[in-house]
């Protein structure tokens, strides 16, 4: 087992209002064996025995399914590493000396709530807006009583693959959430049990999406690069083709 | 105007009318770039070429009237979306990186608009509103043969390649049209297209410059 010293410039802000700034910080020795929220961790072990106030961050199942975790480390969201969640990123991808700049996601429908923890219920706004299908109450119908192709299956499976941690928002210089919609609406978009809302749902969720404060996708691709579970930007060409459909001839308004 | 204002009121909307107006400007950019590409023809096909064009009339006005259209949405959409996307991040990272997915053409898309607009009005006020009496082929030697003149044109072209480097892929994004067979496809015209349109129109000032026959 092998240790590295690092320096962490972490985002210091003592809640949503005040003003935070980057302070400075020794990581001490740090295995590389650890996770990126476990050197946090001793970090935080380390400033509570000092009498100082540990660093705020959001994290769960730490298996990088739950979307909780996040932060952004010199400039990438999750760390530098492709399709990994901060909790799965590992010290052994550091060097030795390595300086660290970890930031909160940012985007004016994010609000910092302390240091580098997010609000991002903006998120689950847009889900309630047309994220969801109808389903009749009643006996369980059939496994597989909906014929449905195995290509569409597969593709509405990778775009269900989303976490909602959000990293798509944090890395698009325009703080679009473009891709997360994306993925909701194509993951429904693609299969029988989405069609009764399919119209609805694409014009509702943009719209919601505007109204949050969400930017505007130029398809710079920067979220498809970031995102920990590799959501490809055909779905953000679905979602256009939907919600153009929709607005032109659907009667849906 | 239902339609219209409720596409403009989406993000979704605003994009779609960006690359509906993007692709027209594509189309009038190619003849463009074809009706230039007969100077290399010499200077009597050049000349004929604008008298021809000058001759259809009405037509001229109406195509001009549809252009200007055109170009005012492509501009005004663009100036909202880009402040929209500033105010969409108020507090800034203070470490930027690209995760990869930008291109020298998308990060610079505010920009080349801005160059290409001021090149377009130094253009017209060169070539539309002036004495349509001197031929044309005079007309390019006289004034491109200034380098100042010569190289400012240069620049602005590469910065409308470098434009549509990104937006002539990124308009079919936006009208929804991403398909696995075809994208590798489209990304690769939309460099070869910026690349043959700059270079066909970024001659013509070179040759100028550098030819004592062209166009003479």
């Amino acid at each position: 087992m092998s240790k590295i010293e690092l320096t962490l410039k972490i985002w210091r802000q003592a809640k949503s209002d005040a003003p935070g700034r980057l302070q400075t910080y020794a990581s001490g020795p740090i295995s590389t064996d650890m996770s990126f929220l476990e050197m946090l961790d001793v970090l935080n072990e380390r400033l509570t025995r000092e009498g100082e106030e540990p660093v705020a961050f959001d994290h769960d199942c730490r298996e990088g399914i739950c979307g909780m975790c996040g932060a952004v480390v010199n400039g990438h969201p999750h760390g530098p590493e492709k399709e990994t969640t901060l909790c799965q990123l590992h010290m052994r991808h550091f060097k030795d000396g390595d300086t660290l700049v970890i930031e909160p996601f940012r985007a004016k429908a994010y609000k910092i709530e302390k240091d580098l923890v997010v609000d991002r219920s903006s998120l689950d706004k847009m889900i309630i807006s047309g994220g969801f299908v109808s389903v009749n109450t009643g006996g369980a119908p059939d496994a597989n009583g909906i014929p449905i192709p195995q290509k569409n299956a597969e593709e509405a499976m990778d775009a269900a693959a989303c976490i909602g941690c959000g990293a798509c928002v944090a890395a698009c210089p325009n703080a679009s959430a473009m891709l997360f919609v994306a993925a909701k609406v194509s993951h429904l978009a693609l299969l029988p049990q989405g069609q009764p809302e399919q119209a609805r749902r694409a014009l509702d969720m943009v719209r919601e999406m505007d109204a949050l404060g969400f930017g505007n996708c130029s398809n710079e691709r920067e979220c498809e690069a970031a995102c920990p579970k590799g959501i490809s930007i055909r779905n953000i060409a679905r979602l256009n083709r939907e919600f153009l459909k929709a607005a032109i001839f659907s009667d849906e308004d | 105007m239902g339609l219209i204002g409720s596409l403009y009121r989406s993000s979704v909307g605003k994009k779609s009318i960006m690359a509906a107006s993007g692709l027209l400007l594509s189309l009038f950019l190619l003849t463009h770039m074809l009706g230039n590409s007969v100077s290399f023809l010499g200077r009597n096909a050049f000349n004929t070429y604008a008298e021809r064009l000058h001759s259809l009339g009405v037509l001229v006005y109406i195509f001009e009237i549809g252009l200007l259209t055109l170009f005012l949405i492509h501009i005004i959409t663009g100036i909202i979306l880009y402040l929209e996307n500033l105010q969409a991040r108020p507090a800034r990272y203070s470490v930027n990186t690209s995760e990869g997915g930008r291109s020298w053409g998308s990060r610079t898309m505010p920009y080349t608009g801005v160059i290409i607009l001021i090149f377009i009005i130094v253009h017209l006020m060169n070539f539309h509103f002036t004495d349509k009496s001197v031929p044309v082929a005079d007309l390019v030697r006289e004034l491109l043969s200034s380098p100042s003149l010569a190289f400012f044109y240069i620049f602005s072209l590469v910065a409308l390649a470098l434009h549509l480097s990104h937006g002539f892929w990124s308009l079919f994004q936006s009208i929804g049209f991403n398909h696995e067979k075809y994208n590798p496809l489209l990304m690769k015209g939309a460099l070869v297209f910026s690349i043959l349109m700059g270079t066909v129109f970024i001659l013509i000032p070179v040759l100028t410059l550098v030819s004592r026959s062209f166009l003479l």
